[in-house]
């Protein structure tokens, strides 16, 4: 976990202006994007990224910023939605005039006051013990759904219609719409959550996570920076929660439990945490792993798990790392020296990557596919998994282009080495 | 008096249980700082080599079996994963864990399916071994309790009796001075792993056929033994045996008396309003003591850590 490089530049180097430039692209980007990409179902996934987005920030608030790992954290997005669900319902129980873009507002303050509550004992102590902590909670809040019934809705949770609390004669009917209130929502949370990195409270989270005893000698107190950490943190999550009650509808315990509380983790470790963007990048390449994969293969979650265990164990700075560890080679020009060395390893990679998915994928069938049902299709060919060749072919394909992608490894990393040489220093 | 007997014996048997899991667990945490998340995965895997095994030479050779090939999945574990993660930290360690059992799952569903399986006891344990007045005491209790008490006895006569044990102890503490003193602590640290990978595994095949073999058996009881030893004070084993036997008897005594908080609260004087349904605490009335009894360890947790950080024995600074 490095530290926050990108947000020392813009701060130190550029203008005000300079620094207001990718806020400015990243609001045009929202505004053009339902017109490139219209179709009900693309609006839906664009939906579901930005909920992401803003959840996920709000999760390397602590994660990264402030180095304290949580398995609690779909407590404050869940205990957000599930507040605004009821918000929407008294709304149209009481016929208040409450309009919808103002929900995740409070929806956010609802979770920052959870968040304040319980952070009052859980951000006593950093590392295992406040991921304990923060695991125990989230099992208990999660039990306490079945058994709270009057605020969880039980098994079927709360649901709710969002056409109640119109704005400015908008009535919030299509996804269209809910849209463009999601993506203002993104931009100012996410905008917020930058902002507060560089206060002085934002500042001294990251000392905190690099070293607490000293700035405990600087007259710091790590335990209340922690907290201050965690109650924006849980503000943020409860807008995610907010922002989730509006697009579905409906809130149930599966936004509240471990699995969502892991996802998120994965998400934000995925798109790497010592990066501001890293959540941003985790959360679109999630969104779109789940929701392309998952109509292709049913074993999507294997993959995934296996991308993140290697993540883990061979990118521990996530995709954004290793996208801003080309910065060096690039400034100097050198990026074109890398592709030859680059191709020779990821083109024999990917394809001994796709033989491996064969090989799942074709086991799969055969375990699960009913009787009879020999033919299967796979990189659009059908063919017969119970015959001897396509697991003949997928085992060559996997064995080659895996050993093609080793041996071509030593030289990826010369090139990348005398790159970087070149370029004097920088990244690794 | 006949129900609080026979309850003290299945709690007994599901403290034992947890024991089996988080005594490795609380060791490998006192080794290497860091909490292995896919433990219980561990004794998932155990439940499931054993069934695979049981199915072609039976359960007897199972249970030695298949721990073994457990321990050494662990040991490659730590040998390939984690000493390799170790240098980005603790918090990469803990999040390598938690990739981990989340792989680890998705590989049980995708080899063995997403139902249960058909893992039974041996029939030559299934009978009733004895009785308190109506209730009968399967057999397969009994061993199981017998199981775990044997290698309690065996793991402390290991760690305080032999020169190995020593090594071991020495290099929880000081491993730098056993390092110099000539012991491989690497090798010291991978075969500890392997070997509570290897507990948890037995407990998996014990307790597969009576708690069922399904792939999310490590969920299920994965976060109940951080909570135990997290309780019983982090790398403390002593800790570990009470808090299991106490949680084991909290959830099963939770389990076993149907106490209404009606009651509970009328007993204490507190009437309940006379307009249950439009109260939001409506829910508090009608609750009872099995519909709580699962949040109760975390309960617990969550009380210990704010009254008790360091848990019940521990006196290390986690």
């Amino acid at each position: 976990m490095t530290s926050l490089s990108n947000t020392d530049r813009s701060v130190a180097g550029r203008g005000a202006l300079g620094a207001a430039g990718p806020w400015i692209l990243a609001a045009l980007l929202l505004g053009v994007l339902p017109m490139l990409f219209g179709s009900p179902s693309s609006v839906t996934i664009m939906n579901q990224m930005a909920i992401t987005i803003v959840f996920a920030l709000s999760y390397n608030m602590l994660l990264g910023q402030a180095g304290m790992l949580s398995f609690g954290h779909a407590v404050y997005m869940g205990l957000g939605g599930f507040f605004a669900m009821h918000v929407l319902n008294w709304i149209e129980e009481y016929e208040l005039t409450l309009p919808l873009p103002f929900l995740p507002l409070i929806a956010g303050l609802f979770a920052m006051l959870m968040a304040a509550l319980i952070g009052l004992f859980s951000t006593r102590r950093a590392g295992t013990v406040f991921a304990m902590i923060s695991l125990g909670v989230g099992e208990l809040v999660a039990a306490c759904s079945v058994i709270i019934v009057a605020f969880f809705g039980g098994e079927e949770g709360v649901s709710g219609d969002r056409t109640v609390a119109p704005f400015l004669g908008m009535e919030f009917l299509h996804p269209e719409d809910v849209y463009y209130l999601i993506a203002f929502w993104l931009l100012l949370s996410a905008l917020g959550m930058y902002l507060f990195s560089l206060t002085p409270l934002g500042r001294m989270a990251n000392a905190v996570r690099d070293n607490p005893e000293r700035a405990e000698f600087l007259g710091y107190s790590a335990r209340w920076v922690r907290y201050g950490s965690f109650v924006a943190s849980g503000f943020f999550a409860g807008v995610a929660g907010g922002l989730f009650a509006i697009n579905y509808e409906i809130l149930t315990e599966e936004n509240l439990n471990l699995a969502t509380s892991g996802m998120i983790l994965l998400v934000t470790f995925l798109g790497g945490t010592g990066y501001f963007v890293g959540p941003v990048v985790g959360a679109v390449v999630f969104t779109l792993l789940q929701s392309v994969l998952s109509l292709q293969t049913e074993i999507w979650q294997l993959y995934v798990g296996i991308l993140f265990v290697a993540t883990v164990m061979f990118f521990p700075q996530g995709l954004a790392g290793l996208i801003a560890m080309h910065g060096p080679a690039m400034r100097a020009g050198r990026l074109g020296s890398l592709a030859g060395p680059y191709a020779r390893v990821l083109i024999p990679g990917a394809i001994g990557a796709a033989g491996v998915a064969a090989l799942f994928e074709m086991f799969h069938h055969l375990r699960t596919a009913a009787p009879g049902d020999e033919a299967m299709t796979l990189f659009w060919i059908t063919f017969d998994t119970h015959s001897a060749a396509p697991w003949i072919a997928a085992a060559a394909a996997a064995a080659g282009g895996l050993f093609l992608a080793a041996r071509g490894a030593p030289a990826m990393r010369a090139a990348w080495d005398e790159a970087n040489r070149i370029a004097q220093g920088g990244a690794k | 008096m006949d129900l609080i007997l026979v309850t003290m014996i299945d709690g007994l048997v599901t403290g034992l249980l947890l024991f089996m899991l988080s005594s490795g667990l609380t060791l490998i945490f006192s080794m290497m700082g860091v909490l292995n998340f896919a433990h219980a995965s561990f004794y998932m895997l155990g439940a499931y080599f054993a069934y695979q095994i049981s199915r072609y030479i039976g359960f007897w050779p199972a249970l030695f079996i298949a721990p073994v090939l457990v321990g050494l999945v662990g040991a490659a574990v730590e040998r390939y994963g984690l000493r390799r993660v170790h240098k980005y930290g603790h918090v990469a360690e803990l999040i390598f864990t938690f990739g981990l059992a989340l792989l680890i799952e998705e590989v049980v569903q995708f080899v063995w399916g997403k139902g249960h399986v058909e893992y039974n006891a041996p029939e030559s344990l299934q009978f009733a071994l004895f009785s308190i007045a109506d209730y009968e005491i399967a057999a397969y209790k009994i061993f199981m309790i017998a199981v775990a008490a044997a290698i309690f006895i065996a793991l402390l006569l290991i760690l305080t009796r032999t020169r190995v044990g020593m090594v071991i102890q020495a290099a929880l503490t000081h491993p730098d001075t056993v390092e110099a003193l000539g012991h491989n602590v690497p090798l010291v640290f991978m075969g500890v792993f392997g070997v509570g990978s290897a507990l948890a595994g037995v407990a998996g095949v014990i307790a597969g056929p009576v708690l069922g073999t399904f792939p999310g058996m490590a969920v299920v009881l994965g976060s109940i033994v951080f909570v135990t030893i997290v309780v019983g004070g982090l790398g403390s084993l002593w800790g570990a045996l009470v808090a299991s036997l106490l949680i084991g008897w909290l959830t099963t005594f939770a389990a076993s008396y149907n106490i209404g908080m009606a009651d509970l609260l009328g007993a204490l004087g507190i009437e309940p309003p006379a307009d249950l349904s439009e109260s939001l605490l409506r829910d508090i009335w009608t609750l009872s003591l099995p519909q709580v009894g699962p949040i109760l360890p975390y309960l617990l947790m969550v009380l210990v850590l704010v009254f008790r950080p360091y848990g019940l024995f521990g006196n290390r600074d986690a």
